[in-house]
């Protein structure tokens, strides 16, 4: 009787798609509008469970931004323009990824700088030891 | 010598998650502050028929004070309001977010109204507009209607005595053009 789970998870897996409960339904005259709010909802978080995108998310907030974006789309606001209304009142904490500014320099390089600096720990530490095997010999 | 570096690496870190685990992710700094408040058109919570918009608190320092019958942090703070506004002579509007119009009521019959009045945010789009994620939250507005301070959660006595009421005092002394 594995079958049936195996069943009801692929039935649930459709259903998630779809389903955001007490949300207006979204409906889109064409494909590409569909796709940009499905674009959007995973790229904004939801403030009130921070861990969690707009479209992971069932916070009464997260359903009222989602209506909110669905709304701009509808009203030909551009992707950009979306990001910029919900910055200015929530700030860029609300994006996934944080613009490049003075302040998330640290973030977006910080990487890179360890790089860097594993790579002359790395050749200090090879030099130290042919330079120990050497003298040994 | 040999265990210096380790120990040195594993110091620094432990001195930055002492500092790092004391910070409050859910402080979210607000993009609003030092900006005009934004404008809004609302009936008040105890007449639909009256209106009430951001100008009708300008020329005073107030306080809007965001809340709602179904949120149980209010219920914490509402009693400090209701003390402070008794104690001191406080500007504070509420913005009722999300909320039945009859429970909202019947919440400040039976907890007392600390508010001058409350805006009726039925469906929440005010509260979007000044980024409202966590009510309660209380926002500080100059005299010409620009936010100077957010405070998100519940305000409690402490956080009131020193940095609400003493930048109420210090707005209050700004000369308004």
């Amino acid at each position: 009787m594995k079958i049936l789970p195996a069943i009801l998870l692929f039935i649930y897996s459709l259903l998630s798609n779809f389903a955001y409960a007490n949300d207006e339904p979204v409906i889109f005259e064409n494909k590409n509008l569909e796709e940009r709010y499905y674009f959007l909802i995973e790229e904004i978080r939801c403030l009130v469970c921070q861990n969690q995108s707009l479209a992971d998310s069932n916070a009464p907030l997260a359903q009222d931004l989602r209506n909110e974006i669905f709304k701009m789309i509808q009203a030909n606001k551009s992707n950009i323009e979306i990001m910029e209304f919900l910055v200015e009142r929530y700030g860029d904490f609300i994006l996934y990824r944080p613009p490049l500014k003075k302040n998330t320099w640290l973030l977006w390089f910080g990487p890179f700088l360890f790089l860097v600096i594993g790579f002359f720990v790395a050749v200090f530490v090879i030099k130290k030891q042919s330079r120990e095997s050497q003298e040994n010999k | 010598m040999r265990y210096l570096f380790p120990l040195v690496i594993f110091a620094g870190l432990a001195t930055l998650f002492v500092f790092g685990l004391q910070n409050d992710p859910r402080y979210v700094p607000s993009p609003l502050i030092n900006k005009a408040a934004p404008e809004f058109i609302l009936p008040t919570l105890h007449k639909p028929d009256q209106n009430i918009n951001i100008n009708d608190l300008k020329g005073k320092v107030s306080i809007i004070n965001v809340w709602a019958s179904w949120c149980a942090a209010c219920r914490i703070e509402h009693p400090l309001l209701n003390n402070y506004t008794r104690k001191h002579q406080l500007n504070l509007y509420g913005l009722n977010y999300k909320d039945k119009r009859s429970d909202a009521l019947q919440w400040l019959e039976n907890l007392g109204n600390p508010y001058i009045e409350s805006a009726y945010d039925e469906i929440g789009t005010v509260g979007i507009d000044y980024g409202v994620y966590g009510v309660p939250e209380t926002f500080i507005l100059d005299k010409k209607g620009t936010i100077r301070y957010k405070h998100i959660g519940p305000i409690d006595d402490k956080q009131f005595n020193r940095i609400i009421m003493p930048l109420i005092t210090k707005l209050e002394q700004e000369q308004h053009p």
